[in-house]
């Protein structure tokens, strides 16, 4: 009995984020249309491009070889189960433990490794720009990544982001210097990892400036629809993150009962349409930078992990 | 009832086996039948050995050894053989290596010009690597490696024609005897005034903190050239590729491994309880070497010397694992110091798994195309896609790309690193999260660099007409793949069950063991407790398909199938030039700008004719190669530059001769004379 819950709940966190993150991106669109003073399309937009690409046929190009293919499922599926495993309105899930933060940042750079594969297969250059820049973007953002989990596991004693959402719940954290530079660092990270601005633009038409659009330039329909959801799906997944180390509030503890789950699931909302918003004013208000500017960005997410750890080595040594 | 026989005894006639089949070859080395004799009684024999010993580890007797002494060498001393969990270990590497390779020089071997160049060394190879783990004194290890290192001296020089493999010989010769060189001067000191070369001897001796930083040092010099540790990785990204690709595979994937197994014979072993100023040296080369070496990977075009170049990022890996053990035993963390050396040795089998993956992939596409360079390459995923595919895997599981076996180990790395905080010294609490962000960098450009080698070697449209004809490989080379797949699926899904069997050597070695995997729910990994951290590749494995196949499902039966096959998009620029697509120069273009000028001097350099001229612009690109030229290239100047002025010493007359003979008598006397 008790296994049925569990396995209730855990797959209406996957339903929930499966139907909250076109949502999310929807209203990220809406939030940036209306401030550039635009009236914008629907929040629902997103579905219903989903809906149209997925009854579209797909038209794959002549050589195009089954890792093509297969890689709009196997990214989706990896993202989706990433996604499944970051907690969101409960900590404590039957499957949180299958991984920890690292294994989470590493399913999404599976999902990356075979999307830049993709980007190679047909043969055209901007698929391979695409994917050079996606992997130079993404080797500078691990290392940033890491020192951000150091910093975390270092105050949280944990990598597992269940125990880390709990630890940072409970009343004992305080407001610490380091959690503010890890903040900002998995802040940057994040918006390099999704393609947003000032790292890419998702909404650019120009191709030369385009890193991850260049990358699926040849995907159509279907194939096309599931590359879209799982972008979708990991904007989702980081603004989740964010929330659930550094605003754990509300997120309610597992075996708590329905109503702590649906007061949890409404928390979470709220905190996703707020950081939905902070993105869109952020991105409205800065320009994307050159290509070659980003190690600089990324850089500076590195440091400011790094700094963030030895503060706290400082401050627990005196 | 069997009747018991020891397992060294029974190790040492598998060695003696080989050593037999390497004289068989050189008997047979001209007939027709001799490659498929030699490689079958080979894989025979490497299956026997492997399974002794496997049988000896997972038997997980802590502290159990056995011993033999055999009547040759050195008359006084004898050549003593030992078997413990760690050698057992490092034997089961060296066997399942020399097995696979075996299988694939079945069928690779036919395609080789010259097989008598390779056929007698190959297993001559093999038998001198087991022997180099099991000695057990310090004369017959540093005869064993030394002819280790003579045999895949003679399999680098196999195609001794083909343009660079001469100077990649010659280069592996001075530094194999170089690294030999630090090795019996690592020796000579660990044995003492003594002299008692015996490792028993060694153990039980108290070793001075003068000598242990000397030994130290020379072990870094010695096994860490054989390694590859940077700077003294030159001779390697030389000499792998150029021997046949299953001889590449066994360098990379198994002799740099056994040059691991003589550090950490050597370090943790001979000489007692590490400190921490020594790890702190470890972590510091072990980071340089990963970043450094995937950094080259990164600039390579030819195909096995990117993998060569990888072999050192993942020594470097392996090394910094090390340093990370010795870091947390000197002050006492005997749990942390367990999981970071689980995941050194963890990481030792991986890349013994996939590297000869990967190796034999670039063979089967040498045989198939006679292409190294992957700039003529492309599109071989339509015309091998079986060796497409399992080469896929290799490369997922070389990025450290979940749920393969290369992630799991750098997992585990990763949670060494956490546990840095506890450590006691300040500089290594700073220095650790530095090389630990070094690691992810490395780890990340691997994936990097796996996506160019794999997409421009297999992806996209034909660079060339060997790449377009090119054919499926042998049956032989194929199932040598795709065991390897296998073993690199298995060890990723399960890694529960490989850290139990490498608990028995940290208790030998180190005293303490990671907690027992095989309690965890679900076939879960856990390394500390299930609330710090745990992973589970199963778990991860079977949710991604589930979710791929819901994915499928659903589209498939509610969404729309069809499908419609048309000419590239491209943005409407579809130029159909196979040039026009990405290469491995212009792939390397974003990471070359980024980390290049730095590393490597890079300076791209466009060359743009005049207006009116109808000549092509090129663009050129200088990369220097600062090691070398910062290092060797002065040495090897002052040798020639010293041997050129000595070389008069050869046309003197004898009048000369004799004046000199007489001077140096003088000298000598005179020398002896003040000295009393």
């Amino acid at each position: 009995m008790v296994v049925i819950s569990d396995i209730f709940v855990q797959g209406a966190q996957m339903l929930l984020v499966l139907l909250l993150a076109p949502l999310l991106t929807g209203f990220v669109r809406k939030v940036k249309a209306r401030l550039a003073l635009r009236r914008g399309a629907s929040v629902f937009q997103p579905y219903r491009d989903l809906l149209r690409l997925l009854r579209k046929e797909v038209v794959l190009a002549d050589n195009a070889s089954w890792l093509f293919r297969v890689t709009p499922y196997v990214t989706f599926a990896a993202i989706w189960v990433a996604a499944a495993l970051v907690p969101t309105f409960a900590t404590g899930l039957m499957f949180n433990w299958t991984a920890d933060l690292i294994a989470i940042v590493a399913l999404l750079g599976s999902a990356r490794f075979f999307l830049a594969l993709a980007g190679m297969d047909v043969g055209t250059s901007f698929g391979g720009i695409g994917s050079s820049r996606e992997v130079m973007i993404a080797a500078l953002a691990e290392p940033a990544m890491l020192l951000f989990v150091f910093c975390i596991a270092l105050v949280a004693g944990s990598t597992q982001l269940s125990t880390v959402a709990n630890f940072m719940a409970s009343s004992n954290v305080g407001l610490r210097v380091s959690l503010g530079m890890a903040m900002i660092a998995l802040i940057m990270v994040a918006l390099a990892e999704n393609a947003r601005i000032p790292v890419d633009n998702p909404a650019t038409h120009l191709e030369l400036t385009m890193v991850h659009e260049a990358m699926v330039l040849e995907y159509s329909g279907r194939h096309l629809a599931m590359i879209e959801f799982g972008a979708f799906l990991k904007l989702l997944l980081y603004i989740s993150l964010i929330a659930c180390v550094f605003l754990p509030w509300k997120i309610a503890v597992f075996g708590t009962g329905p109503l702590s789950y649906a007061i949890g699931a409404g928390a979470y909302v709220v905190k996703l349409a707020v950081a939905g918003f902070l993105l869109a004013l952020f991105e409205t208000g800065t320009a994307k930078m050159r290509v070659f500017r980003v190690p600089q960005f990324l850089g500076a997410a590195l440091m400011l992990g790094l700094l963030g750890t030895l503060l706290l080595f400082v401050s627990r040594s005196f | 009832m069997i009747p018991a026989v020891s397992a060294v005894v029974l190790q040492l006639s598998c060695v003696a086996g080989l050593l037999g089949i390497a004289v068989l070859a050189v008997a047979l080395s001209r007939s027709k039948s001799a490659t498929a004799v030699i490689y079958g009684t080979t894989l025979a024999i490497c299956l026997a050995a492997l399974a002794g010993s496997m049988h000896w580890l997972l038997g997980g007797v802590a502290n159990a050894t056995d011993l033999t002494t055999l009547p040759i060498g050195l008359p006084w001393l004898g050549a003593h053989f030992r078997l413990d969990a760690l050698a057992s270990f490092f034997l089961v590497v060296v066997n399942l290596g020399g097995a696979v390779a075996s299988l694939y020089g079945l069928g690779y071997g036919h395609h080789d010009p010259a097989p008598h160049r390779v056929l007698p060394f190959f297993p001559a190879f093999l038998a001198c690597m087991n022997l180099v783990v099991l000695a057990d004194d310090a004369f017959s290890y540093l005869l064993c490696w030394e002819f280790m290192s003579l045999a895949s001296w003679a399999l680098v020089m196999a195609h001794h024609r083909e343009a660079g493999n001469a100077k990649a010989g010659y280069v592996y010769l001075v530094m194999a005897s170089f690294g030999t060189l630090a090795l019996l001067l690592a020796f000579g000191m660990l044995a003492g005034p003594a002299g008692d070369y015996g490792f028993a001897a060694i153990r039980a001796a108290q070793h001075t903190p003068y000598v242990a930083t000397f030994v130290l040092i020379l072990m870094l010099l010695g096994a860490g050239s054989k390694a590859g540790l940077v700077p003294l990785h030159v001779w390697l990204p030389l000499a792998h590729p150029a021997a046949p690709s299953h001889v590449s595979a066994l360098m990379s994937g198994v002799m740099t491994k056994v040059a691991v197994y003589g550090f950490i014979r050597v370090i943790f072993d001979l000489l007692g309880q590490p400190t921490w100023p020594a790890s702190v040296v470890v972590l510091f080369l072990g980071g340089i070497t990963a970043v450094m070496g995937i950094l080259y990977a990164m600039m390579e075009k030819d195909l096995k010397r990117l993998l060569a170049y990888s072999t050192i990022e993942n020594i470097g890996v392996i090394f910094a694992s090390l340093g990370l053990a010795m870091a947390f035993q000197a002050s006492g963390l005997k749990l942390a110091a367990a999981l970071a050396f689980t995941a050194a040795l963890f990481h030792v089998l991986n890349h013994s798994f996939f590297k000869s993956l990967l190796f034999f992939g670039a063979g089967a596409v040498l045989t198939s195309t006679g292409e190294r360079d992957m700039e003529q390459l492309g599109g071989l995923i339509h015309r091998m896609p079986l060796t497409s595919f399992v080469v896929l895997v290799g490369c997922v599981a070389i990025s450290a790309l979940p749920p393969f076996n290369g992630f799991v180990s750098e997992w585990l790395m990763f949670q060494a690193v956490l546990q840095s905080p506890e450590l006691p010294q300040w500089a290594l609490k700073i220095m650790v999260p530095a090389v630990g962000a070094m690691l992810a960098l490395a780890a990340a450009l691997a994936a990097a660099c796996f996506v160019k080698a794999y997409g421009v070697t297999f992806l996209g449209r034909p660079r060339s007409a060997a790449a377009e004809t090119a054919r499926e490989v042998d049956r032989y080379s194929l199932s040598a793949m795709f065991i390897l797949a296998a073993l690199c699926l298995l060890a990723g899904i399960l890694p529960g069950l490989v850290i139990d069997a490498l608990s028995p050597i940290t208790m030998d070695i180190l005293g303490g063991r990671m907690p027992i995997q095989a309690n965890e729910g679900w076939l879960s990994i856990a390394p500390i407790a299930e609330s710090r951290s745990s992973y589970n590749g199963l778990l991860v494995m079977v949710f991604i398909t589930i979710c791929a196949s819901l994915a499928v499902f659903f589209i498939h039966r509610f969404a729309s199938r069809a499908l419609r096959r048309g000419p590239a998009w491209g943005c409407g620029f579809s130029d159909p030039a196979p040039a026009t697509q990405y290469s491995a120069e212009s792939f390397a273009q974003p990471i070359r700008r980024v980390f290049g000028t730095l590393a490597f001097h890079a300076r791209d350099h466009v060359e743009m004719p005049p207006p009116g001229d109808v000549r092509p612009a090129r663009l050129r690109i200088e990369l220097h190669d600062l090691i070398w030229e910062g290092m060797y290239e002065p040495i090897a100047n002052a040798v020639a530059l010293s041997s050129e002025r000595l070389n008069r010493l050869q046309f003197l007359t004898i009048r000369r001769y004799l004046s000199l003979v007489f001077a140096t008598l003088v000298t000598l006397l005179l020398v002896l004379a003040i000295w009393s």
